[in-house]
């Protein structure tokens, strides 16, 4: 691989590459350590690298990720506030206790999103009109339907995030921010799921997380077992289970799958 | 190169994403495709993404866990042997003072953190640490409020770490296999709160919602007592 060569052919598309990357970490010093130092098939790792740092992120692609997970910040807040008004929905006190936890964080989470858009100079979305009895008519009087739903939010929410960690690369406090935010809603999922008597981790396309065929979206790619280029995952060490391989990682999904499932509710 | 045409069209498209949604322009496809496929790659080399020329020199008998994008996922595997080898015990010594689902939670995180510690050697290749000796001389296993107080200390170390130690990595695709793996991690810890307290899944977030995010020195401080092996962090990336 001709290093300069595909800078050439970049140029004649994008004009600016050489500004772009020397912009960023004087790259061609970089890489002339790297060529010293590293056998030459680590050198697409390198320059991988290099042009994730030069193109991958502005600071509109970061403002995008924000207002993408402030919108399902929204609905998840949205969604409980109601859920929590609606009487006679949420009666155990252990179950009101949990949810009104969620709550709180979801809540936290819609400020500290708009606050982080506006401190980097962007417009947060205005809240948007969600529908959860469009598919869902009993969402807000029958409970189990209420926790089913909770758990494909909660679910949904940590393969959002997980998705939009690498768009944010360039940006250490709001990838930091994120990661922090990802964390705690799978500490939500977890919970939900075992408030429905499932395990707090999901095995395969959704094997254990009894949903209804019509929530299988949100499962969708989880029984992946190919990481990182091992390609079957399940044979690394003594061997592991389909089970324990899969619920071991969780998958990420794009800003079109979780569109698709958020457009669900709107 | 190769490896790209193992990988589904749909996983290609989600790592690189980030270009396409920028660039729009088809012929630099072929050059975030190329990403893609590298990060497909087992790690084979040692800290070419290292800005750093001069390594920080390590004392004898101790286990430098590298730069760059290599050092902390070493660091990563150094956390997923410590909790694997944890679990591993509370299996062959202590499932029979679990309730039978609590039995099947243990067996799970035993896999899971077996997995990810068995997937991070496979991953780093020759770059990985040697395994590291533990020390559980001050954990209980006939006591199953201590063992659930050390699982729930081991996760809830292993989120923060991973939190933290996100934004030192280059890689896009290491990112998003850290992530990947931190948000089990979180769900494991959530479980295990629950066990030692039903409620208490997310205690850990703070008044904004946010979880602790830790540095890998305080990291390894914090799991210091667990592990006899030396560490240093001295190289990972600051």
């Amino acid at each position: 691989m001709n290093i300069f060569k595909i800078i050439e052919d970049i140029q004649k598309v994008d004009p600016e590459v050489y500004d772009r990357l020397d912009s960023r970490r004087q790259v061609f010093k970089n890489m002339g350590s790297i060529g010293k130092k590293t056998a030459l098939a680590a050198v697409p790792f390198a320059l991988g690298s290099v042009f994730q740092k030069a193109y991958g992120q502005s600071s509109n692609m970061v403002l995008d990720v924000l207002n993408f997970a402030l919108k399902l910040e929204y609905l998840e807040r949205n969604f409980y506030t109601q859920g929590l008004e609606a009487s006679g929905l949420i009666t155990d006190s252990a179950a009101r206790g949990a949810i009104e936890q969620i709550q709180m964080h979801e809540a936290a989470h819609v400020d500290l999103l708009k606050s982080t858009i506006e401190s980097l100079n962007g417009t947060p979305i205005d809240e948007p009109t969600f529908d959860f009895g469009k598919n869902f008519p009993n969402w807000n009087s029958d409970y189990q339907t209420f926790l089913t739903l909770a758990q494909a939010f909660e679910d949904t929410g940590v393969r959002a995030y997980k998705g939009q960690a690498a768009n944010l690369l360039n940006n250490d406090t709001v990838l930091t921010v994120a990661l922090q935010i990802h964390s705690v809603e799978a500490r939500h999922a977890a919970h939900v799921r075992r408030m429905r008597g499932n395990m707090g981790w999901i095995e395969g396309a959704g094997d254990n997380s009894n949903v209804p065929e019509g929530a299988q979206a949100v499962y969708a790619g989880e029984d992946n077992v190919m990481q990182g280029g091992v390609n079957d995952v399940k044979a690394v060490g003594a061997g592991y289970s389909v089970a324990i391989a899969t619920a071991a990682f969780d998958e990420p999904l794009s800003k079109e799958q979780v569109a698709q499932i958020v457009s669900l509710f709107e | 190169m190769k490896k790209l045409h193992d990988k589904p069209a749909d996983q290609v498209k989600s790592e690189s994403g980030s270009f396409n949604a920028l660039m729009q322009r088809r012929a630099f496809f072929r050059y975030a495709g190329a990403t893609a496929a590298a990060t497909t790659m087992i790690l084979g080399f040692s800290s070419c993404d290292d800005d750093n020329e001069e390594m920080m020199p390590v004392e004898p008998d101790t286990v430098d866990l590298g730069s760059g994008d290599t050092g902390i996922l070493n660091y990563a595997y150094a956390l997923e042997q410590l909790e694997a080898a944890f679990y591993a015990t509370v299996v062959d010594r202590s499932l029979s003072m679990f309730s039978q689902s609590e039995q099947q939670i243990m067996q799970d995180l035993k896999g899971h953190e077996g997995i990810h510690r068995d997937f991070l050697k496979a991953a780093l290749g020759s770059a990985a640490i040697p395994d590291l000796e533990v020390d559980f001389s001050s954990i209980d296993f006939e006591d199953k409020s201590n063992i659930l107080a050390t699982a729930s200390t081991f996760e809830d170390l292993g989120v923060a770490a991973y939190n933290g130690a996100g934004q030192y990595l280059e890689n896009a695709g290491f990112l998003t296999l850290a992530g990947k793996i931190v948000s089990v991690e979180a769900r494991h810890a959530a479980v295990i709160r629950d066990l030692i307290s039903n409620g208490t899944f997310s205690d850990s977030a703070n008044n904004m919602g946010l979880d602790p995010a830790m540095m890998p020195a305080d990291v390894l401080k914090a799991a210091a007592p667990f592990i006899k092996t030396k560490i240093s962090a001295n190289n990972l990336p600051k």
